[in-house]
């Protein structure tokens, strides 16, 4: 099942993906598991002449371990997956390294506004840059993405970088990637955002570092 | 007939908490009405807290109308309560008087609101002024419905003591009585929260 | 009797009434659970309807789907589903599911029918706010009927109505169509807040004599749950959906950010009922297998106690959840932690259940009739929906997975296996009591295989989409160069799709056919022992013609007590003839 998941080229998805394979590894052990007991059950215990059910209550506590039992199994890999997760998240949402780039993305019905601060590495300044649905960032370098919205709510997806956030009107919103392998990927919109939501996609060009440079360079040719 | 005593029979056989059914579902009532108003109060709490510029939109607002509204509510709780002491009592010219009371200063109350209300409009705060006029309307508007709703069910007990209906179904002073109380309690939250801070 | 206010009034047995006051104005909970059925499957039929134009357009965008021609202009071209239709589509097919075919079916026709037979009385505590509520139920149903044909279009910002979207009418073009979308949920609200203050107040008050609470069938527990967990959810949502509206009627600005507001506030009220209402649902459900595997196995519950006090922690724990879909929308990263360890820790009280399920079976004597195999079926599937919430109670992995099929696969095998193989057992299982003729078996085990099989075609392959990285709620993934490769996938969903719906086909038929022509039931055709089978088929009015007595629990199969393996709630056992 996992096996279609779009390549991963970010720093963290790695950790994303190997988290969702321990839960797929683990909740696949305990679907083979209780379906091979229930139909073990089904088959044994049909009905036949002349046999009557046992006459259980499971309400001694020796009965009662068959449910505690498996109970704290489930509650101890629970516990687990949930430590784990916390170590992920907290590597992608809270603990962010500093910052290489800064890159400013506006989301309006029904396209991605993306904004470069230029050399001065400042958005909101005289030699910022603005594209459409164009997001161009160097290999192998943190990039920090301002998340905004002109209208309604929109959400800033890279399947790639196993990145998505929503962004919302009125509030600006951090996230951060760092890719590894130069390439285009897409970035769609996630969030339903009006008629045009389908289709509402851009992409992001991840380039090498001389690219880049020459990228930079075509763009602000008088860059000090 | 026969029937008749069987069912009453059995009535008293059921196996039940002992609180009047009419009771028990006023309470879940009240509670659900509580998780409504609980939910429009944190709401504004959230949303205040999370914003600047909200004093000066709230020294727009007459403290001494609301403080007069809270003393109508306040009082029309009392007379609510000596409405349902008539009835224990069983002194129905009582009960009138009361419940007439009630029903004076639950319409006071509206007819300030009104009054406070075009007041605000005509200085141009208007529901859509801004995120406080939103919820001073929603929560007061919300409440102000509530009372009305209230009004009315005093209301139809009133006439129906009038023509001596209301004899069998006393008891249903004391349900109206209760929700009379949530209404009021939920407009002591909205005075300080609005009007105070 | 009693009547709203629960004044006591002396009723005898009924004076005849006429059509009006027996089948229309009725206030017999039986008659008002059949208007309910009624109302739900004729939602089921429209929902369906909108399921299979959702997915003609998702497998061969703008082509036209075969039968939907007549659908005039606004709405479709020549059968062709356009992008803001394509929004509606799915909004409604939300809607309905969830407010108009789950609640409907699973709380308003089992527990209006079962709560006053299973506990022994003579109807619901308060039967005229009974009747009230299928009324306003009724009343929100055409609220949301009329709201299709308004000008400007019917509501497009999804069931879930996320503002700013649905805060300003320009966003979308739609105006009155979102305005009496709320107006409709919120009537639609109101009616299940009656019933749920009837089922508490029933439960609590009219139960038989010998009746205690830890004799009560497990449904009952299930459903008063339910409607507890309904009625302290749905509050802060009807607070939300007042400010939803009047944002949009009066201008307020209580999401709109220009003026202040704040457009998540709405997902919290949203979520905080959102989620303990998929348990609003899920628990019925749950009761209603929980009522059939004793039956069918000839065996006591496996841990009576231990299931109702995991409801009950259930039913509380659903409450701090909410944020789980949240994970990606702006809330402060610090919280998602605590959300994600409270998310996947609701698995432990539902893994009791299930293993308590599933120790029932163990050295029973099981046969297989129409009702046991949905009951399973319920089990089977319902138990991929729960493996599955665990990859997206996760924080991290959510990140990914949100707004994907993946989300869509898992949400259809928790509301589809409780709404439809729950609500199949149900209904193949009570309708003998309910019509008094039994269910044609053949036809109940070929519609069973068809549905389960085509269900896991249909759904199965959109946890692939998920993980493809497809988003939901998109009209034309074959605008989406990455999604490509995968389209594949789609045009197989939804050949397998059309078939699932064709097949609910056979049950119609078996429903119809065995209304009139079914077998004669007699009072209690599967030997089952709660109290609605002491009675006959179908009961009269007012139940029974003489109040049970309650000597013990609900599932007492195969006890040594007796030589037959079930013993009646209401039977005198050896104990009490002995006194
Ligand atoms: C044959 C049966 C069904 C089919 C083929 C089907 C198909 C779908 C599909 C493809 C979507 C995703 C639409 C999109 O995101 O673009 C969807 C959404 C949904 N379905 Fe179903 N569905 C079926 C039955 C049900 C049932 C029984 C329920 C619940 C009781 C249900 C509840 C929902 C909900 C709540 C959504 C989300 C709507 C939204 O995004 O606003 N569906 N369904
Ligand atoms: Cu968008
Ligand atoms: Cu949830």
């Amino acid at each position: 099942m996992l096996s279609w998941l779009p390549e991963n080229i970010s720093t963290y998805g790695g950790d994303i993906d190997s988290l969702m394979y321990h839960i797929y590894y683990i909740t696949g052990v305990w679907f083979l598991l209780t379906y091979g007991v229930i139909i073990v059950f089904l088959l044994r215990y049909r009905r036949q002449e002349g046999q009557k059910a046992a006459y259980v209550r499971g309400d001694s506590l020796t009965q009662a371990s068959w449910l505690l039992v498996p109970l704290l199994i489930v509650l101890a890999l629970d516990l687990w997956i949930d430590f784990q997760g916390s170590e992920v998240w907290a590597k992608i949402k809270i603990d962010a390294p500093s910052s290489d780039l800064l890159v400013g993305v506006t989301g309006k019905q029904f396209n991605w506004e993306i904004a470069y601060p230029g050399p001065d590495g400042k958005l909101g300044t005289a030699d910022d840059l603005e594209m459409e649905n164009e997001l161009h960032v160097p290999v192998n370098k943190v990039v920090h993405v301002i998340l905004r919205s002109k209208d309604v709510i929109h959400s800033f997806f890279l399947p790639n970088l196993r990145l998505k956030q929503d962004v919302m009107p009125g509030r600006t919103i951090e996230a951060w990637f760092e890719a590894t392998k130069p390439g285009r990927y897409p970035l769609p919109c996630a969030e339903l955002c009006g008629f045009g939501h389908s289709g509402m996609e851009g992409s992001l060009i991840v380039h090498s570092l001389d690219e880049y440079e020459k990228w930079v360079q075509k763009n602000w040719p008088n860059k000090p | 007939m026969k029937d008749a005593l069987n069912m009453k029979i059995e009535s008293m056989t059921l196996t039940g908490t002992g609180i009047p059914s009419g009771k028990a579902g006023v309470w879940c009532f009240l509670a659900s009405e509580i998780t409504v108003f609980g939910g429009l109060i944190g709401s504004y709490l959230v949303v205040r807290l999370g914003s600047g510029g909200w004093p000066e939109a709230s020294a727009h607002l007459s403290f001494s109308l609301a403080l007069f509204n809270t003393l109508v509510l306040l009082t029309s709780s009392m007379t609510m309560v000596l409405a349902f002491d008539a009835v224990e009592k069983g002194d129905s010219k009582k009960l009138r008087t009361f419940l007439f009371l009630t029903i004076l200063l639950g319409l006071v109350f509206l007819g300030v609101k009104a009054f406070e209300y075009a007041g605000k409009l005509a200085h141009g705060f208007t529901p859509g002024a801004g995120v406080f006029w939103s919820f001073y309307y929603g929560m007061t508007g919300l409440h102000a419905l509530h009372v009305l709703a209230g009004v009315i069910v005093n209301i139809i007990l009133f006439m129906e003591a009038l023509g001596n209906a209301l004899k069998p179904n006393e008891h249903r002073v004391e349900l109206a009585g209760l929700y009379w109380h949530f209404v009021d309690i939920v407009w002591i939250f909205l005075f300080p929260l609005l009007y105070l801070t | 009797m009693s009547n709203i206010l629960g004044d006591v009034t002396q009723g005898t047995h009924p004076e005849k009434k006429g059509f009006w006051r027996t089948y229309v104005f009725s206030t017999d909970h039986k008659v008002i659970a059949k208007q309910y059925l009624a109302l739900s499957l004729f939602w089921a039929v429209l929902g369906g309807f909108t399921a299979y134009l959702i997915r003609w357009q998702l497998a061969h965008p703008e082509t036209a789907a075969p039968g939907a021609g007549w659908i005039p202009e606004p709405f479709m071209y020549e059968g062709v589903v356009p992008p803001e239709f394509y929004n509606v589509l799915i909004t409604m097919h939300g809607t309905i599911m969830v407010f108009f075919v789950a609640m409907p079916l699973l709380l308003a026709v089992f527990g209006n029918y079962l709560i006053p037979l299973m506990i022994g009385a003579r109807d619901m505590a308060f039967p005229r706010l009974n009747m009230l509520s299928v009324w306003v139920f009724a009343l929100a149903s055409l609220v949301l009927l009329i709201s299709l044909f308004v000008p400007g279009g019917a509501a497009s910002a999804g069931w879930t109505g996320y503002p700013p979207l649905s805060a300003r009418a320009i966003y979308t073009g739609v105006n009155w169509g979102m305005n009496l979308w709320i107006v409709a949920i919120a009537l639609e609200f109101a009616a299940f807040l009656m019933g749920g203050i009837n089922f508490l107040t029933t439960t609590l008050n009219m139960r038989a004599p010998g009746m205690t609470l830890f004799r009560l069938p497990l449904i009952v527990w299930m459903q008063i749950t339910a409607g507890v967990v309904f009625m302290l959810s749905v509050g802060p949502l009807i607070a939300g959906a007042v400010m939803l509206l009047l944002d949009r009627v009066i201008g307020t600005t209580f999401y709109v950010p220009e003026g202040g507001g704040q457009p998540l506030l709405w997902q919290h009220l949203f979520w905080f009922f959102g989620h303990p209402e998929v348990y609003v649902i899920l628990l019925p459900a749950l009761g209603i297998i929980l009522e059939i595997l004793p039956v069918f196995s000839r065996k006591p519950i496996f841990g009576y106690r231990p299931i109702i006090y995991s409801t009950i922690v259930a039913g509380i724990l659903s409450f701090i959840v909410w944020a789980h879909h949240q994970y990606v929308s702006g809330i402060d990263p610090r919280l998602a932690m605590p959300f994600s360890i409270t998310t996947i820790l609701i698995s432990v009280p539902f893994a009791l259940i299930v293993f308590a399920m599933i120790a029932t079976l163990w050295k029973g004597s099981i046969s297989f009739p129409t009702p046991m195999l949905f009951a399973l079926g319920t089990l089977g599937v319902f138990l991929i929906g729960g493996l599955t919430g665990i990859f997206v109670g996760s924080a991290p992995v959510d990140i990914y997975f949100h707004d994907t099929y993946f989300v869509v696969a898992h949400f259809h095998y928790t509301l589809f296996s409780a709404v439809f193989f729950g609500g199949f057992a149900g209904l193949y299982f009570w309708f003998p009591k309910m019509f008094g003729r039994m269910m044609n078996e053949t036809l109940g085990k070929i519609h069973f295989v068809l549905t389960f099989i085509l269900f896991n075609t249909t759904f199965f392959p959109m946890f692939f989409l998920g993980v493809g990285g497809m988003m939901r709620r998109i009209a034309n993934p074959m605008q989406y160069e990455f999604l490509q490769p995968l389209q594949p996938i789609n045009v197989f969903i939804t050949g397998s799709a059309n078939l699932l719906l064709i097949s609910q086909g056979i049950f119609a038929i078996n429903f119809f056919w065995s209304l009139f022509r079914g077998r004669i039931a007699g009072p209690n055709p599967w030997q089952a022992n709660t109290l609605e089978w002491s009675t006959s088929s179908p009961p009269p009015h007012e139940n029974f013609h003489k109040i049970p007595t309650v000597y013990r629990g609900p599932y007492e199969y195969s006890s040594p007590e007796t030589a037959e393996d079930w013993l009646p709630q209401n039977q005198l056992g050896l104990e009490e003839v002995k006194k």
